[in-house]
């Protein structure tokens, strides 16, 4: 099949759907990611229990709406609950480990993502929940009725991460948590609780985690697995987009996501993921800081 | 080094040696095959202690290795008739030092956290391959196929028994030890340590120690793909769950419960890890993991050395 051929093959407006779609997942994959760049930031912990607290964060948004019914409460209340188990674990597990080896905190929160991954299947069955979105309007798009939900979830996820950038830039916690990204010691020396703050970007980290999975609910089943597939997206964002890079893993996020939805046209969306890893480790060979930072004078 | 603290370590290394032959003998079926299946996981650790432990480099990949050992011999055990057990060895040594060349190739150029998550991101493509890949490797479901009988050529050849199997893995398991302990005792695993402890430093003596880092994933690999034809010998299937990472992170955790840099120690993590699943999957039938979880997170806070920390000195005599 030649070039012409293939391209002939896709109609435009699959091309124009699918580049909704990677947008959108792009937005919620960035929430995950940008908490993940932070607590990577700051704490030098790569926390391979992020998605078991996006997983965990969508469960307690089924409880609370079923218990409520009320979709946006179920969404404040998620992502506090699971900011304070983020704090918990924080200061359980973590922070003992200040210090020590890089390697001993993937151990430990990979140790924690295997608890909360099979305390969930234990406490909440293999079985999928569903959470109903909040308002089921639709658009027409071409021949799709395409939901006015997604496009929300888009912009309340630029909304938060907005949110996050402006209290990083401006707020008194916010400077403190930067001061203490580019030097601890230093930061310790200027009266700046260090230990408290790293608990206190844990907890910001977990708690937007669990506000995207409380988001992403509606469209596809909440189960004890769903971590796994966002932790290694949001892996990948991560480095793509520059370790500690806020900017960059928003970026990167919105790239990836189109890249697979785009590919998903031609392959399945299982085999969709491997484009993402190619370009992952393209990445990682040539261009290692990651690809949306500026190149280091 | 003495030589009475080597006569020494040599005597308990025959004592143990002669427990685990005799063990089968006594053990009732059920704990014959346990400590078989202990045996195989603990090549599989021992050989990711060779890069974890002795060259520091923590890869979150074996999974591939060990997966593609499998895949390879059941591709061995499937096509060839009558399945042949050296045949499969082969074919799954060749499938694991294939890809274990590959990953190394690249993932060698990256240190730290950028390696661990390289590695993991390779194996997760080959599981997404496999998984996929349904005409050839069935998939979801995995392939199923006979056990190769216990055979040399123009000699013998014996169906496997559980006992006449359990040997045949301990010798394998033995030599593999023997050869890695040497390896890790080289100018080579030298160099290796040597990289682990100060890579610049390395570096500025002279080595070239890209080289020598492709060199030992790629050894490591090979082990592990060696783990991978045991247990496909053992189970006599193959499935993607093999491939999948949380293997490796499995891995992972037998050598930081039995102590890096022992090349022991991940053996022993891996008969501890195996034991508390059996113990705990009484009460907690499949939802074991939650109280292993917690012990592991709890050793990795305080017990960081793992079970045969304490003996790391004397281990690599």
């Amino acid at each position: 099949m030649g070039v012409e051929q293939l391209l002939q093959a896709i109609p435009l407006d699959q091309l124009l759907i699918q580049t909704i779609n990677g947008i959108v997942a792009g937005m919620i994959l960035a929430l995950v990611a940008s908490g993940l760049t932070l607590i990577f930031g700051i704490m030098d912990v790569v926390n391979f229990a992020h998605g078991e607290l996006f997983m965990l964060g969508a469960y307690v948004g089924v409880i609370i709406l079923a218990a409520t019914g009320n979709f946006w409460l179920a969404l404040l209340a998620a992502s506090l609950a699971i900011a304070l188990l983020g704090a918990a674990i924080h200061v359980t597990v973590l922070r003992p480990l200040l210090g020590r080896d890089p390697l001993m905190t993937i151990l430990a929160t990979f140790g924690i993502s295997l608890v909360l991954q099979n305390y969930a299947l234990w406490q909440f069955g293999p079985v999928a929940r569903k959470i109903q979105e909040p308002f089921t309007g639709h658009f027409t798009l071409f021949y799709l009725e395409y939901p006015w939900y997604r496009l929300v979830i888009a912009l309340l996820s630029a909304a938060i991460i907005g949110a996050l950038w402006l209290f990083l830039k401006f707020g008194t916690y916010g400077i403190w948590i930067r001061a203490t990204m580019q030097d601890r010691v230093m930061a310790q020396a200027m009266g700046i609780p260090v230990p408290w703050v790293l608990t206190v970007v844990f907890a910001i980290g977990a708690g937007m985690a669990a506000a995207s999975g409380v988001l992403f609910g509606p469209l596809v089943g909440v189960n004890h697995a769903m971590g796994l597939d966002w932790v290694l997206k949001a892996f990948i964002v991560v480095v793509v987009g520059g370790m500690g890079n806020l900017g960059g893993s928003i970026a990167a996020s919105i790239f990836i996501s189109l890249l697979e939805s785009y590919a998903s046209l031609w392959v399945s969306p299982a085999q969709a993921v491997i484009f993402s890893f190619v370009v992952l480790i393209l990445t990682l060979l040539f261009r290692p800081t990651g690809l949306f930072v500026p190149t280091p004078k | 080094m003495t030589a009475r603290r080597v006569a020494s370590y040599w005597m308990v290394f025959s004592v143990v040696l002669a427990l685990l032959i005799a063990a089968p003998l006594v053990l009732p079926e059920f704990w014959r095959q346990f400590l078989t299946e202990i045996l195989i996981w603990g090549l599989l650790a021992m050989s990711s202690d060779l890069l974890v432990g002795y060259a520091g480099m923590v890869s979150f990949g074996h999974s591939a290795f060990f997966g593609l050992g499998i895949y390879g011999a059941a591709a061995a055990l499937l096509s060839i008739t009558p399945p042949n057990l050296w045949l499969a060895l082969l074919f799954g040594l060749m499938a694991a030092a294939g890809v274990a060349a590959f990953v190394a190739y690249f993932a060698t150029r990256l240190r730290d956290i950028y390696f661990a998550i390289t590695t993991l991101i390779f194996s997760q493509i080959f599981y997404v391959i496999i998984f996929t890949w349904t005409e050839v490797t069935g998939g979801e479901n995995g392939l199923t196929f006979r056990r190769p009988p216990l055979a040399v050529p123009g000699l013998f050849s014996v169906p496997f028994t559980s006992e006449t199997l359990h040997w045949f893995v301990l010798a394998v398991v033995t030599l593999s030890y023997l050869l890695l302990r040497r390896i890790t005792q080289s100018p080579f695993g030298m160099v290796l340590q040597s990289i682990r402890e100060n890579e610049a430093r390395t570096r500025a003596i002279g080595y070239p120690i890209e080289r020598y880092k492709i060199v030992a994933v790629m050894l490591s690999g090979l082990f592990a793909g060696l783990a991978g034809v045991l247990y496909a010998i053992q189970n006599r299937f193959a499935a993607p769950d093999f491939v999948f990472f949380l293997v490796s992170g499995e891995v992972i955790i037998f050598n930081v419960m039995g102590g890096i840099g022992t090349l022991v120690g991940p053996i022993v993590g891996a008969a501890f890890f195996l034991l508390l699943r059996e113990g705990f999957s009484r009460f907690f039938t499949e939802y074991y993991l939650i109280p292993v979880g917690l012990i592991f997170i709890a050793m990795v806070i305080f017990l960081p050395q793992g079970l045969l920390g304490f003996m790391r000195r004397s281990l690599n005599r």
